[in-house]
Parts: C-alpha cells; sequence; structure tokens
C-alpha cells in the first residue's frame, strides 16, 4: 500500500511538473510581444518594469520558467494589468463558488444514480431498465449548454420563477436561500452528465457482482432484497463508479464554465470567459493553472479512496 | 489452411452477434444526409445564411423560411445547414490527427511492447492525467486570432492520448491470439501482421470509439463557440447560433430550439451507431 501510494506520488508531482510547464509557455503563444499584449492598454514604462521583473521576459527562456515558478511556490501569481488586482485574490474569491456548485450537483447525481441503478440492475432488460437505458441514452447526447438554456428558458423566462435566471447570483454568506436558488438550475445540469455517466457504470458492475456466489449465498440466507443490495453488491460495485466520479471532475469543471457564463455566477469559469474577453492574460495562465492542478489532485484522491474500498487494486 | 481447419469446425466460430436494427440504419441516413447538406451547401437552393432581410424579422416557420428567421432576419434553416460545417469539419479534422498519430502508436506499442511502449505509455499517461478541455481553452485563448485549422489542430492533438490508450488495450487484446501467433511462427514480417492480421480486427472498436469520439469533439466544439472561443460571428456554427440566441430567447424561442435540435440528433445519431457497432462487435473487454 505504502509502495503504491508513493508511486502515485512521483507520478503526480511529474503531472504537476508538466502542467506548471505547460501553464509557463502559454504565455508564449501570444503573438508578437508578449509584454505589449499583457499590458495592453497598461503598457507605460513602469508597468513593463514590474512586468519584467515578475516574468524576467528579458532573461532566457529557462531562467524565465524558474522566476516564474519561483513566484507561483510563493503564492504570487502577478498583478493583473487590466484590473490592477492581483491574480490571487481574483481565484481565491471564485473558487469557493465553484466548490459549492460542483458539491450540489454531485449530491444531486449520486442520489438520483444509486437508487435507480439498483432498481435496474434487480432486473436486467425489464421494463424499468429500458426506460431509464432509453433516457440515459438521450440525456448522454444532450450537450450541457444546450440544457441550462432550455432550462433557462422554461423555468426562468416561461415559468417565471423568480431567483433562477441570469445574474440572480449572491454569495451564500449575504442569503443563503437566495443563493441556493440561484444555483439550481446549474446544479441541476452538471448533475444531469454526472447522473449519465454514475447510473451506467453501476448498472453493469452491479449486474456483474449480483452473479456472484456470495450473493447466492446471501439470498440463500434469508437476507431480504433491500440489505443484500445495499449491504453485499454495492461496495464491490462501487470501484469503477469512484473512477469514474474522479475522471468525470475536468469535464464538470468544462461544463460549470458554461453554466457559469451563461447565468453570470462569478466563479473561476465566468472569471475565465471574462478574462480572455479582457485580454488578461495573466489571470486567464492563473486559472488554468489552478483549475489543472486541482483537477489532477482530486483524481489522485480518488484513486487513493478507491484503494481503501478494494485493496486489490494496489496489490496488482 | 484456414479452410480446412475452418471444415473442421476447430476454429471457433464466432458467437452470433445483436443485429443492428431500423433504428441504426434511420440514424446513419440522418448522418448521411447531415453530411452531404453540409458539402453542398453551397450548390443546394439555400438563403445566403449571412443574408439580413429586416422586413422579416424573428418569424416563426414559414414556406419562405422553413424554420423562420432569426433577430437579424437571416435565415435559420440556411444557417443551420451551414453551421453544421464547422461542427463536421471540426469533428472529422480533429478526430483524423488524433487517430493518425494515436492509432499507429497505439498499434505498434501493443505489438512491440519493452522499452517503446513502456516510454510512450508513460508520456501519454501523463498527458491523459491532464484536463484536456482546460489545456484546449487555454490554448485556444491565448494562440490568437483563432482560426478553424487551428482549433481542430489543438482538439486533435489533445485527443491523442485518449485515442493512444483505446487502440493499445485493443490490440493487446489480440496481439496474443492463436492467429496473429501463427502468423508469426509463419515468418510473416511486423509490417504484414500489424495491416493483415491486426488492423482488421481492431477496426471494428476504432470505428465505434471514433464516432463517439467525434460525437465529444463536436459537443466541445459546441461548448467552445458558446464561450466565443471557436469560430467568429458571423461565420454560423450550432454552438455560436445557441449562444447568440439567447438574448432574444423570450420573444423568439424557436431560434434556441433548432439549432439545438439539430446539434442533438447529430450526437444521438453518432452514439448510436457507436454503440450498436460496439454491441454488435461485441468488444466489451475494451472499455471506450
Amino acid at each position: 500500500m505504502l509502495r503504491y501510494v508513493v508511486r502515485r506520488l512521483v507520478m503526480l508531482l511529474g503531472i504537476v511538473v508538466v502542467i506548471s510547464i505547460g501553464s509557463f509557455y502559454l504565455i508564449h503563444l501570444l503573438p508578437g510581444d508578449p509584454a505589449a499584449v499583457i499590458l495592453g492598454t497598461g503598457d507605460t514604462p513602469a508597468n513593463r518594469a514590474i512586468l519584467y521583473k515578475q516574468l524576467g521576459l528579458d532573461r532566457p527562456m529557462v531562467v524565465q520558467y524558474f522566476i516564474w515558478l519561483r513566484n507561483i511556490l510563493h503564492g504570487n501569481f502577478g498583478i493583473s494589468f487590466i484590473s490592477q488586482t492581483s491574480v490571487a485574490s481574483t481565484i481565491r474569491a471564485a473558487l469557493p463558488i465553484d466548490l459549492e456548485l460542483i458539491l450540489l450537483s454531485q449530491i444531486l447525481a449520486f442520489a438520483a444514480a444509486i437508487p435507480l441503478a439498483m432498481r435496474s440492475a434487480r432486473k436486467p432488460d425489464g421494463f424499468v431498465d429500458r426506460i431509464l437505458g432509453a433516457g440515459s441514452f438521450t440525456l448522454l447526447s444532450i450537450p450541457p449548454f444546450i440544457i441550462i438554456v432550455l432550462l433557462v428558458l422554461v423555468i426562468s423566462i416561461k415559468l417565471g420563477i423568480p431567483n433562477t435566471g441570469p445574474s440572480s447570483y449572491v454569495s451564500l454568506g449575504t442569503d443563503w436561500i437566495v443563493n441556493l436558488e440561484s444555483l439550481t438550475l446549474p446544479a441541476i445540469t452538471l448533475a444531469i452528465g454526472s447522473f449519465v455517466l454514475y447510473y451506467r457504470v453501476l448498472r453493469s458492475d452491479l449486474i456483474a457482482t449480483l452473479q456472484e456466489e456470495f450473493i447466492t449465498v446471501a439470498r440463500s440466507k434469508g437476507i431480504s432484497r433491500r440489505r443484500i443490495m445495499w449491504r453485499h453488491a454495492f461496495r464491490p460495485s462501487s470501484v469503477a463508479l469512484l473512477g469514474s466520479a474522479g475522471v468525470n471532475i475536468g469535464g464538470l469543471l468544462a461544463s460549470g464554465f458554461v453554466v457559469e457564463y451563461l447565468l453570470a455566477i462569478p466563479g473561476l469559469g465566468y472569471t475565465l470567459i471574462a478574462a480572455i474577453n479582457a485580454s488578461d492574460y495573466l489571470l486567464v495562465q492563473g486559472i488554468v493553472l489552478v483549475v489543472s492542478v486541482g483537477v489532477v489532485v482530486i483524481n489522485f484522491f480518488f484513486d487513493f479512496v478507491i484503494n481503501i474500498v478494494d485493496p486489490r487494486i494496489s496489490r496488482e | 489452411m484456414s479452410e480446412t481447419l475452418d471444415d473442421l469446425g476447430v476454429l471457433e466460430r464466432p458467437e452470433a452477434s445483436t443485429p443492428l436494427g431500423w433504428l441504426f440504419w434511420v440514424c446513419v441516413g440522418w448522418l448521411g444526409l447531415n453530411v452531404l447538406a453540409a458539402i453542398f451547401a453551397n450548390v443546394l437552393p439555400l438563403v445566403d445564411p449571412l443574408y439580413q432581410n429586416y422586413n422579416v424579422v424573428n418569424a416563426g416557420p414559414s414556406l419562405h423560411h422553413l424554420l423562420g428567421t432569426d433577430d437579424l432576419g437571416r435565415d435559420i434553416f440556411s444557417r443551420i445547414v451551414f453551421g453544421s460545417r464547422v461542427s463536421i469539419a471540426v469533428g472529422v479534422g480533429a478526430m483524423a490527427i488524433g487517430f493518425g498519430i494515436g492509432a499507429p502508436l497505439g498499434m505498434m506499442a501493443a505489438y512491440r511492447r519493452g522499452r517503446f511502449d513502456t516510454i510512450v505509455t508513460t508520456v501519454m499517461y501523463v498527458f491523459l492525467a491532464f484536463p484536456a478541455i482546460v489545456a484546449v481553452i487555454a490554448v485556444l485563448s491565448f494562440w490568437t486570432p483563432r482560426s478553424l485549422l487551428k482549433i481542430i489542430l489543438v482538439i486533435g492533438l489533445a485527443s491523442v492520448p485518449l485515442v493512444y490508450r483505446v487502440i493499445r488495450t485493443a490490440t493487446m487484446a489480440i496481439a496474443t491470439k492463436d492467429y496473429v501467433i501463427a502468423a508469426k511462427v509463419q515468418g510473416a514480417t511486423d509490417r504484414r501482421i500489424l495491416i493483415k492480421e491486426l488492423l482488421p480486427n481492431i477496426a471494428p472498436i476504432g470505428v465505434s470509439f471514433l464516432l463517439i469520439g467525434i460525437a465529444t469533439v463536436v459537443t466541445l466544439e459546441g461548448a467552445l463557440a458558446f464561450l466565443g472561443l471557436s469560430v467568429n460571428p458571423p461565420t454560423p456554427s450550432w454552438g455560436n447560433m445557441i449562444n447568440e440566441s439567447r438574448t432574444v430567447m423570450s420573444q423568439n424561442p424557436w431560434l434556441v430550439l433548432f439549432p439545438s435540435l439539430a446539434l442533438c440528433l447529430f450526437l444521438l445519431c453518432l452514439n448510436f451507431i457507436g454503440d450498436r457497432l460496439r454491441s454488435h462487435f461485441d468488444v466489451t473487454e475494451v472499455k471506450l
């Protein structure tokens, strides 16, 4: 187990290094003089001096990377020359909104996927299973940006339910009820994609598990169907479910960007798109770095949890 | 040689597979229609997708405008047909790059094994851990000005590790089969084994994954267009049509519904065909 964790940690470190090099190099994809593009309208000699000190743009590329990396490791993501605020503080303000949104969506997705997958697995190819199968397959083909647009069209515009439309977001601290109301449609949108994935993965694993001998033994002992499902079949069937939940995080963030953008929820996605449109490249770079590293660390965490659920994996 | 063995019933007969069904062919037909319309959009008797007719703004479906007009008086049907060009070009182009690089590498790695496999697989897994969508957004936002070609290139390269993994796993399952070993014993060259023995057998898995891959890329392009990171307006694409229609959604819901419907049907057909092919060829051991 320990060897496995150490090996994974080394791999994680390697990936983070690659991510940092990739994020660093983004600046040099900019056409022309990167300093001029980053500074935009704030291209004064004074600002230029600050930027050069921050990024070491007059130095060789390798030196630039280490200057940049040292700053990042000290929590210094630079100052946005467009909004005159520190990139780190902007990210710190936006990040909790994404976490709340993702958490809400995952609660919804699991709450729907687990019982429905169990219901389907009880009678594979039965009526309920077929309906759920066709339904989940159809949902799979509806992109999140269409789901959110249609939800807004029907719920907020046609039905006129308050606090669900664009720009109705208020922070959790201000009014938690309005906050939850404004996050309802985005959370549902994100939950739908995850639900389809979790439902399909858990269903097929449950069907496989239910054919194992220990289930037959449990059944012959007269244990109730519900208890067999939850206590005997669920845990061995949940490995792939956890795996897909980990992998799903990346896609979830991208869908999150879209719904935030549409509803003007000031999370990382909205901030990112706003920064791209304002040519605020240091902010874009900072968000890309934080999000990428976050996704990789979350994946690592899920790997770890899978090991606890099924210790056989680390012994491979 | 193989015929005599076959007659003796020594060779394994493939089990009867699930039939494709009529819905499969409906989907194939619909996709074919979409692709033909996209290719011949210039020749078809369509209104110019950029022509703004201010006499009919936000009109519903009618004989003159089959699916109505948008807030600038442009014909929605024509824009959907022309918009499909972007989606199809990005989907097919990106997957061509992904498969062009990922598939040969995956086959080689699975067949050769050894150090080549170890190195390439490690590199690919590092990139696989990278959130590809975030990387695509990041590169496209910095690498300005954006063009269709850049979008295809970036998404295509981002898909390489995924294609590599699928093809490598599929090839590994087949590379140890008896007929491959038999070919090797007979002294067939590596090149011949790869092309004549392995390729035809991983093709069904490849095609099935290719279709689902195209669906994923088309969705991604839609999301990018929605975020304003794909081709620039006024060039129509399904994603930016949906995005532009948001502002007039309450007056003219058709404007949202039709491009959304076009996109969803397109994706549904791709996913359905991919899924059917996969169960038809019974390739359950390879997780896509």
